[in-house]
């Protein structure tokens, strides 16, 4: 007797398992990402004085990212409808490129700008507009590492599973695009609240 | 099934276990563990504070060169104590230990929805664990600030303070991995017909608890990032500009605010009060319905309540911050949620109570335990009325009344409902009864032993003796006429601990060879007793599983006599 | 599963997404540098950031085309989450001996 539901959705609530599972995670990322919001929003109504993000901080570069993020986001689901028109092919091109993306916005992140502020002495405990900078970006890096992370499995050694559980694979990979398209969503709020405003 | 019959190495089936079963064991053994551990460090403290300045017998040497405890002592032992006694003794064995062996076994499910989850939960559970007993071996002790960790204190404190929050990170971790596999496996795998008002009144709280843990610890744990950030980089998100330590100004931006961590703190710690108490009205709810022979009262009022205090608990955090200067609208906004919030909790409080009239009342030892819970957390909550009050709370906050109000609800409360469980669900889990002449000397000598502790705390509260201090207040004069029942409260606890020592070798002893029973050792109508072996079968939990046809709390439906049950329990079907 | 022209179409409506979310970035960027105010800036960038949000939830994420269940857990997350967001608000800013310093002045550098 094994758990039910896994692949098959329950027939009253019309969903399987791993679903409910991942939107609960996502919940408790909504909290977790609200409270680092709301904490920017009291720490900037009380400072006596507050940088400007569009002067203090690298709007172009910012801009692309954001671009390279919605694009991977496309890649994402593309590569999940790939799957469901079994497509493996395109699977793992569209996933592949998605991977690659993720690592694009690591690193122009890192090189061009964590780097350059460092080096200019704009590191955290400079003021609290660096520091709310570092820790929300930050926070929000590790999310998409962990992501590389999950896509990586999935685009190869995760793959073997496609041979034997096609609709497992295929849900695996609905799972992984939500959380995905969840550090989009992140990084569409983080943009405009610490770069433009 | 059959594929599940081969055997699995040791490490596999008892210690990197997958089954519900084993994890809920393991869950409930080290919150055991934990729960005497932070028992002895208060009382330690508790000796200090009836003989301030005497050595301490037996453990004396440990803490210093001289054999006393240190004002340094007692503050990080305070801490931890809390700490420990919430996060690492009660949520785990009401949640994880309870929760997990219970819960599935009630819903007729074989396994969490996600058992390598739940594997994951309690290793990281564990880490935890072993964060925060590290940090006594750091060179200089643990957090020190209490159990709030009140920034700006808390920031500039030693290096414990760090391994506090790294350890309250996995904590985090572990309780949102927990609660997913919670609320998915209530959602999903409840068997057939086994319908929302069905579900017995445990399944229940631990649906709600399991929706408190995910959504209010994540502010928490961004909350504690940021007060990593303020330690290790030197930020200032909680440090005011000018803020003065040691007579100089601190070296740091500024610009901070001390309030955005107490806002966060709270955000948490008072849903967190309720996943104290929840899991315990669960489990009393059970105790009480299997001992009068009787359906609950009102059950489906007791539900809706259950949903209702969940919401309700996350709107009224800041009834802890009165003291903070907050202004009359937003004072009086929280008073207003504090005071609605108490109406669901007098309805489940007052059911319960109804439920016991008229029934024909076994007196087990459980059944003690849960009887001993009823009028202990209503003390509790009605001596909080008063604390959810502004103008009271104005006098009050930060006195041994709090102490008192809390531990009440916490104490004689919650972890009277777990003996309670431990006592009802030992059958269930090794197919074995616990010895019932020593569970009532159990119960009877703690229950006048924690009064003993805790009721004196209103008098000193109510006197003006403040929660922190090392000497119990002797070198104050309004302390003075109140200073006897610190002598009283050393000797109640410690009569407390050794009355929990017949708990202990009960335990023991009716493990190693206590008398064999049925599977359905107290006649119960839930899935967990009347449709699983006891104990249940690894991995798989049922022979077959079960479809319900009736609802939780069905006793008394016939007689009885003539060999006859006067149950009917959840998945028998009647035909008609 | 669907039939291969539905998920046609599907593809379809995430490239038309793209299309919404690149313009709307484009915007977001553009507006910054116009110079509205700093509360007129605030409104108009949530405006955008939170339709950009919508379409990528709505579609990528399907949630247009979701089940009740998750609809009452995203309610429930954001009943907790607005009371996390106002009711912190609320507080603060009724805090006495807190100042909030109005918009306009806190944007120098000291």
């Amino acid at each position: 007797m094994e758990v039910p539901y896994t692949v098959k959705p329950r027939p009253d609530t019309g969903l399987y398992n791993a679903k409910i599972g991942v939107w609960l995670f996502l919940a408790s990322e909504v909290m977790l990402f609200g409270a680092l919001f709301s904490s920017y929003i009291l720490l900037r109504m009380g400072a006596s004085s507050w940088y400007v993000g569009s002067e203090a901080l690298n709007v172009p570069i910012g801009t692309f990212n954001t671009m390279v993020l919605i694009v991977s986001s496309v890649t994402v689901v593309m590569a999940w409808a790939s799957l469901r028109m079994d497509d493996l092919k395109k699977y793992k091109m569209y996933m592949g490129i998605t991977i690659l993306l993720g690592l694009v916005f690591l690193v122009v992140k890192i090189l061009f700008e964590y780097l350059p502020k460092i080096d200019h002495g704009h590191v955290p405990s400079e003021h609290n507009f660096y520091a709310i900078y570092f820790v929300l970006t930050g926070l929000h890096a590790l999310h998409v590492i962990g992501g590389l992370v999950l896509n990586a499995y999935l685009w190869g050694p995760g793959t073997k599973m496609w041979e034997t559980e096609p609709e497992q694979f295929t849900n695996r990979i609905e799972i992984a695009g939500l959380y995905w398209h969840f550090v989009d969503i992140v990084w569409i709020f983080l943009f405009p609240t610490i770069y433009l405003l | 099934m059959t594929d599940h019959h081969h055997e699995e190495p040791f490490w596999r089936k008892y210690i990197f276990s997958v089954d519900h079963k084993v994890i809920g064991i393991q869950y409930a053994v080290t919150a055991m563990i934990f729960l005497l551990f932070g028992f002895c460090l208060m009382l330690i403290m508790r000796w200090n504070l009836a003989y301030p300045g005497e050595v301490i017998p037996i453990v004396g040497k440990l803490l210093s060169e001289d054999g006393m405890l240190t004002p340094d002592g007692y503050n990080s032992f305070g801490a931890m104590h809390g700490t420990i006694m919430v996060f690492l003794g009660v949520v785990p064995l009401a949640v994880g230990g309870f929760g997990n062996y219970v819960l599935p076994l009630q819903v007729g499910a074989p396994d969490m929805a996600f058992p390598k989850i739940n594997m994951a939960s309690y290793w990281t559970f564990f880490l935890g664990g072993v964060c925060m007993l590290a940090s006594f071996f750091m060179p200089q002790g643990t957090a020190s600030s209490g159990w709030t960790m009140y920034a700006p204190l808390s920031v500039i404190a030693t290096t414990g303070e760090t391994m506090w929050l790294v350890g309250m990170v996995f904590l985090i971790t572990s309780s949102l991995l927990g609660s997913v596999n919670f609320i998915v496996t209530v959602i999903q795998l409840r068997a057939n017909g086994l319908t929302w008002m069905r579900l017995p009144f445990f399944v229940w709280t631990q649906f709600v608890t399991a929706f408190l843990l995910l959504l209010a610890f994540p502010p928490l744990e961004a909350a504690a990032v940021f007060q990593i950030m303020d330690r290790v980089a030197g930020t200032s998100f909680f440090l005011p500009s000018g803020l003065y330590v040691g007579g100089e100004v601190l070296n740091v931006a500024g610009g901070g605010t001390p309030l955005l961590w107490q806002h966060l703190f709270w955000f948490l710690a008072h849903p967190e009060v309720y996943v104290l108490i929840l899991p315990a009205m669960g489990i009393v709810a059970e105790v009480i319905a299997n001992n009068t022979r009787k359906p609950l009262w009102g059950y489906r009022s007791m539900v809706y309540s259950i949903i209702f205090l969940g919401f309700m608990s996350f709107v009224v955090w800041a009834h802890h911050m009165f003291l903070t200067g907050m202004g009359t609208t937003m004072a009086a906004f929280f008073q207003t949620t504090t005071m609605i919030i108490s109406i669901p909790s007098v309805i489940i409080l007052s059911a319960l109570f109804i439920s016991l009239w008229g029934g024909s009342i076994r007196f087990t030892t459980p059944m003690l335990f849960a009887l001993g819970f009823l009028p202990m957390f209503g003390i509790g909550g009605l001596t909080g009325l008063p604390l959810g009050l502004a103008s009271a709370d104005i006098h009050l906050h930060d006195t041994y009344y709090v102490i008192g109000h809390f531990h009440y609800v916490v104490a004689p409360g919650t972890i009277f409902a777990l003996f309670a469980g431990i006592y009802y669900w030992f059958p269930k889990v090794t197919g074995k009864r616990m010895n019932e002449a020593l569970g009532k000397t159990h119960f009877y000598g703690s229950f006048i032993c924690i009064n003993g502790v805790f009721m004196p705390m209103f008098i000193q509260g109510l006197a003006g003796v403040s929660r922190r201090l090392y000497d119990g207040g002797s070198t104050y004069l309004h302390a003075q006429p109140v200073l006897q029942w610190n002598e009283f409260m050393t000797i109640a606890a410690l009569g407390l601990f050794f009355f929990q020592i017949f708990f202990i070798i009960n335990l023991i002893i009716s493990l190693a060879k206590g008398e064999k029973v049925s599977s359905n050792v107290w006649d119960a109508t839930t899935l967990e007793w009347a449709a699983a072996p006891s104990p249940p079968l690894p991995h798989v939990n049922f022979e077959k599983v079960p479809d319900v046809y009736h609802g939780p709390y069905e006793y008394s439906t016939n007689s009885g006599g003539n060999g006859q049950p006067d149950f009917t329990p959840q998945h028998k079907k009647i035909n008609s | 599963m669907d039939s291969t022209p539905g998920i046609k179409k599907e593809i379809n409506l995430y490239l038309k997404v793209f299309g919404a979310l690149a313009g709307l970035t484009v915007l977001t960027v553009a507006v910054a540098y116009l110079d509205v105010g700093i509360g007129l800036a605030v409104i108009i960038a949530m405006i955008l950031a939170t339709t950009k949000g919508s379409l990528v939830a709505s579609f990528f994420m399907h949630l247009a085309h979701e089940k009740k269940l998750i609809y009452l857990m995203l309610v429930i997350t954001l009943v907790s989450l607005l009371a996390l967001f106002f009711i912190t608000f609320g507080t603060i800013g009724d805090q006495v001996g807190v100042e909030i310093v109005p918009e306009g002045v806190s944007s120098g550098v000291h």
